[in-house]
């Protein structure tokens, strides 16, 4: 059973080493040549302006919550969704409610953050 | 199999599925340059071997010498991992997606499959969501503002429908009763397809499948008229062209999972009633499998040349109050078709 995963980090180990050769093969074939001005920032031409690790707008910030809390939900689902049929063919509709009523809470859940205007984008 | 039978089969087929998605990367950059011309009535590539055949080598050649510019402004270290993560995460996901039945070469049972895992589709998502890291490492590492901009809008755009993704999902495991890719495809039997029997749940995946691979209409982050080049701006040389690959890795990984998922994997319906040899039914299945990944990737090209890109807002209104809710309901819808028709 464990031998199953065996293929897996083969596949992950290739991957590490191809993916390195790939990023790294730049610097062996190209030529190298830095200076001051072909290593600026590009701006369209211009010297670059100011930092670019300034403030973000907090939507993004939002957005990215909102993943977290609705991805954790999808994990939830998953282990249902498989055994559905077999808990279906025991216990009827009683494998179908539970899952059912947590949809509803979700979806209450993302109706509130629709009223707030937490998906809003100006 | 003992454990070295397994090690070897392995590596021969990691070997053989990582040559041929490298070039098939190497020709979809040619078919979408081919196709994309024939939409605006041009000729495309045709110079460089028979009919600019042997373009994409040239090109591959022509970064490969290309100086390797990391702006001073850059975080060297991250500015360096970010093509390494999208790379490794293009290149590890096809493990899991079977292209056959099993087949007896050589007295060996073997698998069309790298890796047969229960874990496959969780293994899928968890290597996808780590591809976020790399397009947003590459953003804000480069110390330029166009590709913070690009690299914040696109973690944004690919967080917000992974949610899609993840629920759409949900109502393909409610079908097969299993994460095991090839179980997934062994339970669209007979024409029972995913696609028919689930289309909002089919719509909703490969949308959002679009939106995943940064294809246009959701291209974005990369959106050439505002974003000049978006979290690959201040890439060049071999690790410009890693970014460029890991993409048309991962579109091809998609359109691979589409037909694993919806299509019927390698299945024909009712092949097996027509009394064909075991040996030419494989062989059909697998081109059949074949066949529709390539007919994904050619509806990957065609949509770009066909729908003009959406606005910000539009892109986040479409995945959080279109495709999150309709992924939400094809689940109670497939539940209740398990209920009512007990398929």
């Amino acid at each position: 059973m464990l031998l199953d995963y065996l293929p897996i980090f083969l596949v992950l180990a290739f991957s590490v080493i191809v993916s390195l050769a790939i990023v790294f093969s730049s610097r062996l074939f190209g030529p190298y040549r830095p200076n001051k001005i072909k290593n600026l920032s590009y701006e369209s031409g211009k010297d670059p302006v100011g930092s670019t690790h300034e403030r973000i707008s907090v939507k993004y910030y939002l957005v990215a919550m909102l993943f977290i809390i609705f991805d954790i939900e999808v994990i939830y689902v998953y282990p249902w969704a498989v055994e559905f049929r077999n808990m279906f063919h025991s216990n009827g509709l009683f494998a179908f409610m539970p899952m059912f009523i947590f949809l509803i809470v979700l979806e209450l859940g993302y109706l509130y953050i629709l009223m707030k205007g937490g998906l809003k984008w100006d | 199999m003992t454990i070295w039978e397994i090690i070897i089969t392995s590596v021969i087929k990691i070997a053989i599925a990582l040559t041929s998605l490298l070039l098939s990367v190497a020709y979809m950059v040619y078919f979408e340059r081919k196709i994309s011309a024939w939409a605006q009535n041009r000729l495309g590539p045709n110079r460089v071997g028979y009919r600019g055949l042997l373009q994409p080598f040239a090109d591959v050649f022509k970064l490969l010498f290309k100086e390797d510019i990391v702006p001073d402004a850059a975080n060297k270290t991250l500015h360096t991992m970010a093509p390494f993560i999208s790379l490794f995460v293009a290149f590890a996901t096809y493990a899991v997606v079977p292209i056959g039945p099993e087949v007896n070469l050589f007295g060996y049972q073997i698998k069309l499959v790298v890796a047969d895992v229960n874990i496959g589709i969780l293994y899928v998502l968890a290597l996808t969501s780590l591809g976020v890291y790399g397009i947003t490492l590459a953003g804000w590492s480069s110390g330029s503002k166009y590709s913070l901009l690009g690299g914040i809008r696109s973690s944004a755009q690919m967080i917000s429908y992974e949610v899609s993704i993840g629920f759409s999902i949900g109502g393909v495991l409610l079908m097969a009763g299993s994460l095991r890719p090839i179980d997934i495809v062994n339970a669209q039997y007979g024409g029972m397809w995913n696609a028919i029997l689930q289309p909002i749940g089919f719509i909703t995946f490969v949308v959002s499948a679009f939106a995943e691979t940064n294809r246009l209409p959701f291209d974005l982050p990369e959106a050439e008229p505002e974003l000049v080049g978006g979290y690959h701006t201040e890439y060049s040389s071999f690790k410009f062209a890693g970014f460029f690959l890991a993409e048309y890795a991962n579109m091809i990984i998609a359109s691979l999972l589409i037909v694993t998922l919806y299509l019927g994997g390698w299945q024909i319906p009712y092949v097996d009633k027509l009394g064909l040899s075991e040996g030419l039914t494989v062989v059909l299945q697998i081109a059949s499998f074949l066949l529709k990944t390539a007919f994904m990737l050619f509806v990957f090209i065609w949509v770009r040349w066909s729908i003009p890109r959406f606005r910000y807002d539009q892109l986040m209104n479409l995945g959080w109050k279109v495709m999150f809710p309709l992924a939400l309901l094809n689940i109670v819808w497939v539940a209740m078709l398990i209920m009512i028709f007990k398929l």
